[in-house]
C-alpha cells in the first residue's frame, strides 16, 4: 500500500494551530429508522490532516458529507469556521463555498470545459471578474500539472486527470478546509499515485484536510491523526504511528489485518 | 525454449485490415441478403416500392396545372394521355394556394403575414444556431433575395415593398456585422408580429414594450440593490397597479358586494365583467392606454385591422404552433422543476396540473376554449378565440414538455447536484449552469417530438370552427362547385407542407444533438 508514496515529504509547513476549524458535538444522524451516525464528537484544528478509515457502511462518507451539509444531521451540532450548520439557507451556501469537497466519482460538469468547470463557482458565487477567475484557475491547473488540458472537456481526460481537475476546481474557491471522499477509489492503480501526489502537495502547504480513504500509505505519510469508524461511531483515533503499530480495539486490529494482511 | 516464459522484444505496429472487409457487394450481402428470410423481405420491399411508383408516378406526371375546374382537368388528361389515363389536378392548388396559406386574410394585405414569417425566421435563427452565426447570415441573405421575389409575386404596393426590402437589408447587415445583435430582432419580434398580423395602431405594441421594459428595468434595479425578496414585492405591486388596476378592481368588487347585499344572490356584476373581459387583454394597463392614444394622436401610424376570424390555413397553424412552442418550453421547464420541488404546495400544484392536462384530450380543451369559457366569462367579453386556443394548446403542450424534461432531470447523476451544491452554487445557479444544460440536452428528442406533435395538432382547431389548413380550408375548397370531388391533391399539398416543417424540426434536433455532444464517449 505504501509504495504509492515514494518521495520525501516536506513537513515544514505542516503545522497544527490551536485554532479550531471544525467542531462536532454529540452529532447523530438517521436515514429513516437506521441510525447511521451515533454520538460523533470530533474537533479538527486548523492545519490538521485527518484520515478516516473503516469498513464500508461505517458512516465515514456520511460524516464528511454532514460537514458540508450535503446530508442533514438530526441531533447535535457541527460548527465549521465559527458558523453552525443549520437549515438556514444563506448560511449553507456561505459555508459550502468555504469548504472544498472532492468526490469519489469526480463529479466534473461534462458539458463545460476544464477551465469553465474551474471558473464557474468563483464567477457566480464569489463574483470574481472572469479574467481574474481564469488566472486563478490556470494557476491551480498548473499546480495539479494539467494546464494544457484547460480547453478540453472532462470526457477527454483520464480518471486521474479528472480527479486532479476536481481538486483544482475546489481550490479555485480558495477553501480553508478540504474534504476528500474516497478520492482514489474509482481510479486505476496507475492513476492513484498522481492524485495522491497532488493531495500531499496540498498537505505540505498547510491545508486543513479530512480524507476518507483506504490508502494507508497516504495516512502514514501525511496524516497527523487517523480515525477508525465502525457502525456509525468513532471506535479509535490516534497518531498514524500508534494506530498502525499499536492498535487498541479488536475491531481495529481485525480491520488492519484485513487490509494490510497480504 | 520454454513454453511458460516469454518476453516480447519488439512491439507490433498498426496494420491495415485484411482485404474484402468493406465494399458495396459485401455491404449488400451483410444487410440485404444475409439469409433466406431477409432475402425474401428485401425482394418484397423492392416489389412494393416499384408497385407504388408504377401506380402513382403516371398520376403525378400527368398532372394538370392550368384548368378552371376539376372537369376541365379530367378533359385535359383524357385528351392528352388517353381515355383511361389518370392524372393529378394541381390546378386547384394553383388557384387556391392563397387560401391554403392565408385563409380569408385580405388579399391586398398578404405581404403582412409573409413579412411576419420572414421576420420570424430572422428572429429564431440566432437562437437556434446560437454557436454558428454564419448560418443566420446565409439564411437571412437568401431570405432577403427570395423574399423580394415573393413580394413581387404577391403584387405588394411598391412603396411597401421598398420598405420591406430595406428592413431585410438592415437585418442582413446586422447579421453580417454584429450577429449577436440579431437577438434584438428576436426580442422585438413578438410585438412586431402581433402588430403586422392583426394591424391597428403601431403604438399599441410599442407602449406595451415600453411598459415591459420599465417593469424589467425596475425589477433588475431593485433586485441588484435590495435582493430578490424586494424585487418580488415590487413585481407584485407593479402587477397589481398595471394589470389589475386597483381602482377598477375596488369599484368592481363594491358593485359585486352591492349585488350580493341587495339581491341576496352571488352573480357577477356588469362592471366586474367589463373589468375581467376588457375589450382586449392589453387594455388592462391604464398607462398603456394613455400612452398609446397620445402617441397615436401625435403620429398616426397604423395598419388596417384584420379580424381573427379571417385567419386560416398555414398562417393559423403557424401562429398557434409557433407561439405555443415558444411559450410551452419555459413553462414546461418550470413545471418539471416544480414537480421535483421540496415545497409541498408547489409540488402538489404542478403534479395536479400536469396530470389533469395529460388526462384530458386536447379536443376537450379546445371545446373548453371555444364554448365553456364563454359561459364562465361575462357576456361583454370578447376574448379572442385564437388567443384562447393558443393559451390552451400552450398549457396542453407544457404538461407534456414538463414530463419530458423531468425524464432528462432524472437521467442526471446525483453527483452533479452534489458537486454544484458543494461549490456553493444556489438553486437557480445550479439549475441554470449545471442541471438544465445537461437535462435539456438529454431531452432534446422528446421535446422536439412534443413540438412536432403540437404543430400537427394545430389542425384540431378545425373542431372549434377555425380554418385549419387540413380540414377547414380543404372543406371550403371542396365545397366549390368547380372543385367538387377533388380529393388527393389538396391533402397531398397540405401534407407536403406539414412534412417540410416537421422534417425540418426533426433534422434540427439531430443537428443540435450532434452539436452539443460533449461527453466523448
Amino acid at each position: 500500500m505504501s509504495e504509492a508514496i515514494s518521495r520525501q515529504i516536506d513537513r515544514s509547513q505542516m503545522t497544527v494551530s490551536d485554532e479550531v476549524a471544525i467542531q462536532i458535538n454529540e452529532m447523530n444522524k438517521w436515514y429513516g429508522n437506521f441510525h447511521v451516525l451515533r454520538d460523533i464528537n470530533l474537533t479538527v484544528n486548523k492545519g490538521e490532516r485527518i484520515v478516516i478509515a473503516g469498513p464500508s457502511g461505517s458512516g465515514k462518507s456520511t460524516l464528511i458529507r454532514c460537514i458540508n451539509r450535503l446530508e442533514e444531521h438530526q441531533a447535535g451540532t457541527i460548527v465549521v469556521d465559527g458558523t453552525e450548520r443549520t437549515s438556514d439557507l444563506k448560511n449553507i451556501d456561505k459555508v459550502r463555498s468555504e469548504v472544498g469537497m472532492v468526490f469519489q466519482h469526480f463529479n466534473l460538469f461534462p458539458h463545460l470545459t476544464i477551465l469553465e468547470n474551474c471558473t464557474l463557482a468563483p464567477i457566480w458565487v464569489r463574483k470574481t471578474p472572469r479574467r481574474e477567475a481564469e488566472e486563478t484557475a490556470m494557476h491551480y491547473l498548473t499546480k495539479v500539472k494539467i494546464p494544457e488540458q484547460a480547453h478540453k472537456y472532462p470526457g477527454q481526460l483520464s480518471g486521474g486527470q479528472q480527479q486532479r481537475v476536481a481538486i483544482a476546481r475546489s481550490l479555485c474557491m480558495r477553501p480553508r478546509i478540504m474534504l476528500f471522499d474516497e478520492p482514489t477509489s474509482a481510479l486505476d492503480p496507475e492513476m492513484i499515485k498522481e492524485v495522491l501526489d497532488t493531495m500531499i502537495e496540498l498537505a505540505e502547504e498547510g491545508m486543513t484536510m479530512i480524507c476518507v480513504t483506504h490508502e494507508m500509505g497516504f495516512a502514514q505519510a501525511v496524516a497527523n491523526r487517523v480515525i477508525f469508524m465502525d457502525q456509525g461511531q468513532i471506535v479509535e483515533q490516534n497518531t498514524p504511528h500508534e494506530f498502525f503499530n499499536n492498535p487498541q480495539s479488536d475491531r481495529t486490529k481485525l480491520f488492519l489485518s484485513q487490509i494490510l494482511g497480504h | 525454449m520454454s513454453e511458460t516464459a516469454y518476453v516480447r522484444t519488439e512491439m507490433i505496429g498498426q496494420k491495415p485490415p485484411p482485404a474484402g472487409q468493406s465494399g458495396p457487394v459485401l455491404w449488400m450481402r451483410k444487410n440485404l441478403f444475409s439469409g433466406w428470410f431477409s432475402t425474401v423481405l428485401t425482394l418484397a420491399g423492392v416489389f412494393a416500392v416499384l408497385a407504388i411508383i408504377y401506380w402513382a408516378l403516371p398520376w403525378f406526371l400527368h398532372g394538370v396545372w392550368n384548368a378552371k375546374s376539376l372537369g376541365e382537368c379530367r378533359q385535359i388528361v383524357a385528351a392528352t394521355w388517353g381515355e383511361n389515363a389518370s392524372g393529378a389536378c394541381w390546378a386547384v392548388i394553383r388557384e387556391r394556394w392563397n387560401q391554403f396559406l392565408f385563409g380569408f386574410y385580405p388579399s391586398d394585405q398578404y405581404w403582412r403575414p409573409t413579412l411576419t414569417f420572414c421576420l420570424m425566421i430572422a428572429a429564431v435563427l440566432p437562437v437556434l444556431f446560437f454557436d454558428n452565426r454564419k448560418v443566420s447570415q446565409w439564411v437571412i441573405g437568401t431570405m432577403a433575395l427570395v423574399g423580394a421575389l415573393v413580394f413581387y409575386g404577391l403584387s405588394t404596393p411598391a412603396e411597401i415593398a421598398i420598405q420591406i426590402i430595406a428592413i431585410f437589408y438592415v437585418i442582413f447587415v446586422l447579421a453580417a456585422v454584429a450577429p449577436r445583435r440579431l437577438l434584438w430582432v428576436t426580442a422585438l419580434f413578438p410585438a412586431a408580429g402581433f402588430w403586422l398580423l392583426w394591424g391597428g395602431s403601431l403604438w399599441t405594441p410599442v407602449s406595451v414594450l415600453v411598459g415591459l421594459g420599465l417593469v424589467i428595468f425596475t425589477l433588475s434595479a431593485v433586485s441588484a440593490r435590495s435582493g430578490l425578496l424586494w424585487a418580488g414585492v415590487v413585481a407584485f405591486a407593479l402587477f397589481v397597479c398595471l394589470f389589475l388596476n386597483p381602482f377598477r378592481l375596488a369599484e368592481s368588487l363594491t358593485s359585486m358586494l352591492a349585488y350580493l347585499v341587495t339581491f341576496g344572490q352571488w352573480r357577477i356584476s356588469p362592471s366586474f365583467s367589463i373589468w375581467i373581459g376588457g375589450t382586449d387583454i392589453t387594455g388592462w394597463l391604464p398607462l398603456h392606454g394613455f400612452l398609446s392614444s397620445v402617441l397615436q394622436s401625435l403620429a398616426p401610424l397604423s395598419l388596417p385591422h384584420v379580424d381573427s376570424d379571417r385567419f386560416g390555413g398555414f398562417l393559423l397553424a403557424e401562429v398557434i404552433g409557433v407561439t405555443a412552442i415558444v411559450v410551452a418550453l419555459p413553462l414546461g421547464i418550470i413545471l418539471a422543476l416544480g414537480r421535483k420541488s421540496d415545497m409541498p404546495l408547489v409540488k402538489m400544484l404542478c403534479v395536479g396540473f400536469i396530470e389533469f392536462v395529460r388526462g384530458v384530450p386536447l379536443i376537450t380543451m379546445l371545446f373548453t376554449a371555444s364554448l365553456l369559457l364563454q359561459y364562465f366569462l361575462p357576456p361583454q367579453t370578447q376574448f379572442d378565440l385564437i388567443l384562447r386556443v393558443i393559451i390552451l394548446v400552450t398549457l396542453f403542450s407544457a404538461a407534456y414538455i414538463a414530463e419530458v424534461v423531468r425524464g432528462g432531470l432524472a437521467a442526471l447523476p446525483r453527483g452533479q447536484y452534489e458537486a454544484a451544491d458543494a461549490l456553493g452554487l444556489d438553486y437557480w445557479q445550479a439549475q441554470r449552469f449545471i442541471i438544465m444544460p445537461q437535462a435539456l440536452k438529454i431531452s432534446i428528442p422528446g421535446i422536439v417530438s412534443s413540438f412536432i406533435g403540437l404543430f400537427k395538432d394545430t389542425t384540431l382547431v378545425a373542431f372549434v370552427g377555425l380554418m385549419d389548413p387540413l380540414k377547414g380550408v380543404t372543406q371550403i375548397v371542396r365545397a366549390d362547385i368547380n372543385w367538387k370531388g377533388i380529393y388527393w391533391e389538396p391533402y397531398i399539398f397540405v401534407g407536403a407542407i406539414f412534412f417540410i416543417f416537421c422534417f425540418g424540426m426533426s433534422r434540427y434536433s439531430m443537428y443540435l444533438e450532434r452539436r452539443l455532444k460533449r461527453d466523448h464517449r
